[in-house]
């Protein structure tokens, strides 16, 4: 980070330049360190690739990548990118392939993303062609290492990042295990454009301290006001965390009961509440729990409602969030119903995450011209340990920490 | 009889009630027993079920009237719906299926105007006594990206 002047003040983690969001050449570091750095990035779910030449279409950080399934019923993952002259592979979304071509001068590669054709190699009539040195398999889009954990598809660029169990982490692995028990069935995929920067989002994700103040939904409509049991953990490298909570049934039947004999809130109750009247399918408890792995994924149970999120940066003030919306293979049609009904709390219109669309662009447009200043992250303290309570941010310092610790950055300036 | 011309203005009343801000009008458009739900092409494509809005009843539309007011935060916004002709499947005495495009243009508190959404309304129509409600209507959006969020229903 030569010609890097982002000052870092404060203690430890509670300071972060608003420069962060909007310098350029810190976005270029990050491209480099983060996301194709000792990271572990989602790519999509092995439900998305049924079979032999199933693909996907997707990116890391900006660069983009094909996911694909090999007859071997390997998952195979490589740069979304021509070796000749840099054009793009694949078009599409997904579908099914044999092979891959390159539209502009038709050169082709297998599913391991391998260079195997080039096409005139030798020339038309003893006229032009490769020079007899050129040798393909030296050339090709650079491969990405994959690991499947639970369904889900990570990919990474680098050589020194850990195995997957070992960068999530015993308490983050168990806690994905928790949802994703068994085959999931996807229902529904979503993007919501947000606009500010990627780390505002995810951020956004880790801060269980605006949730009650930030989301009134519950609040106001007097479904789950009460005090909740729950925790924050954050994982050793801090990048990772889960916020958790349960919903006390017996609680809130008093809540209702006696909710029932002040008519003047009436306006103020739901007209149908089977938008949240869910079943109960994990023997926990856990009503709630919020789930991200470092740098751009996201998993999410609420109440009966999964999904998994994938942030991507799209531009120094765009990001693009991928919204999958999951139900459970073995569901019946009754609790695919609930979930249908349920996924309205979230995503770009939901009851709950419409807002956290809306304030990383508050935030963006908010320090315009305030690049030499910073935001304040102190609640709960300076550290980033697990906690039971959840006005905290201590999951957002934890990004930080293990954000600082991929970018090179130490304390003070970088 | 259910004909194009009452479907057309039904449609104009419908949208003027959503671009005028008379947000509590939106409901009554639809039968008490209902569907209502945004997607997109793609998930319309796979037979995806999963709404951005999912609504099976009148009464969850007059709740999502109710947490706009009262409970969810956005900045101030308007939409102009542009709608155009519907093309009608089948129309009788009793209800009417038909789909018809839609363009919605957002008007933000800043004073900016972007085209936010396009797509088509699939819509099934019931006559109540001697009033037409909607069934069912899922707007399928031509875009699978919505920007910032979907405050106000298309
Ligand atoms: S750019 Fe792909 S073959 Fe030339
Ligand atoms: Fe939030």
């Amino acid at each position: 980070m030569s010609e890097q002047v982002i000052q870092w003040h404060g203690a430890g983690l509670t300071r972060v330049p608003y420069a962060v969001y909007t310098d350029a050449a810190m976005a270029r570091v990050e491209q480099e360190r983060v996301f194709r750095g000792a990271t572990w990035n989602y790519l999509c779910l092995d439900v998305d690739l049924p079979e032999g030449g199933s693909y996907r279409t997707t990116a890391v950080g900006e660069t983009p990548v094909i996911v694909v399934k090999d007859d071997d019923g390997e998952i195979y993952a490589f740069e979304n990118r021509c070796a000749h002259r840099g054009a793009l592979l694949a078009l599409e979304k997904s579908g099914t392939v044999k092979d891959f071509q390159c539209v502009y001068h038709a050169w082709s590669y297998n599913r391991q993303g391998d260079l195997v054709g080039v096409a005139f190699e030798k020339g038309v009539k003893g006229q032009g062609g490769m020079p007899a040195s050129f040798c393909k398999e030296e050339h090709g889009p650079r491969k990405l290492r994959v690991a499947v954990f639970c369904g889900l598809v990570f990919g990474s660029f680098s050589e020194d990042v850990p195995p997957i169990e070992e960068y999530l982490g015993e308490e983050i692995c168990a806690r994905i295990e928790r949802v994703l028990h068994k085959p999931v069935q996807v229902i529904g995929r979503f993007t919501q454009a947000l606009p500010n920067n990627w780390k505002l989002y995810v951020e956004n994700v880790r801060d269980s301290y605006h949730a009650s103040l930030l989301h009134l939904f519950f609040t106001t409509f007097e479904l789950n006001r009460l005090s909740q049991k729950g925790g924050v953990i954050v994982d050793e490298s801090g990048g990772h965390h889960v916020s958790f909570s349960m919903i006390d049934p017996a609680a809130a039947d008093a809540s209702y009961k006696e909710q029932g004999l002040r008519s003047d809130h009436d306006r103020y109750r739901l007209k149908d509440p089977t938008v949240l009247a869910g079943f109960t399918e994990y023997d926990d408890g856990i009503t709630l729990q919020i789930l991200s792995v470092f740098p751009g994924f996201v998993l999410q149970q609420i109440q009966n409602c999964l999904a998994v999120r994938q942030v991507l940066p799209t531009g120094q003030d765009r990001t693009e969030l991928n919204w999958t919306y999951l139900g459970y293979a073995d569901d019946t049609p009754e609790q695919r119903g609930m979930r249908l009904k349920q996924l309205n709390l979230v995503g770009p219109a939901g009851f709950i995450s419409m807002e956290d669309g809306a304030v990383g662009g508050f935030v963006q447009r908010g320090i315009a011209g305030a690049q030499e200043l910073e935001a304040i992250v102190e609640m709960g303290g300076d550290g980033t340990e697990s906690s039971e309570g959840r006005a905290t941010e201590t999951s957002v310092r934890g990004f930080w920490k293990a954000y600082r610790a991929h970018m090179g950055i130490d304390g003070g300036t970088a | 009889m259910i004909d194009l011309l009452r479907l057309c203005a039904f449609n104009a009343a419908y949208a003027q009630a959503i671009d005028n801000d008379e947000l509590e009008r939106w409901p009554s458009f639809f039968a008490e027993r209902c569907l209502y739900r945004i997607t997109n092409v793609e998930n319309e494509r796979e037979g995806l079920p999963a709404g951005i809005v999912y609504a099976d009843s009148r009464a969850m539309l007059e709740d999502r009237i109710a947490a706009l007011r009262e409970a969810n935060i956005y900045e101030r916004q308007r939409y102009r719906h542009l709608l155009g002709i519907p093309v009608v499947a089948s129309a009788d005495a009793g209800g009417a299926v038909a789909t018809t495009p839609f363009l919605v243009a957002r008007i933000m508190a800043t004073g900016e105007t972007m085209v936010f959404a396009s797509g088509e309304y699939r819509d099934r129509f019931v006559l109540a006594g001697d009033q037409l409600l909607l069934a069912e209507r899922v707007a399928v959006c031509d875009s699978t990206v919505t920007d910032t969020l979907l405050a106000l229903p298309l």
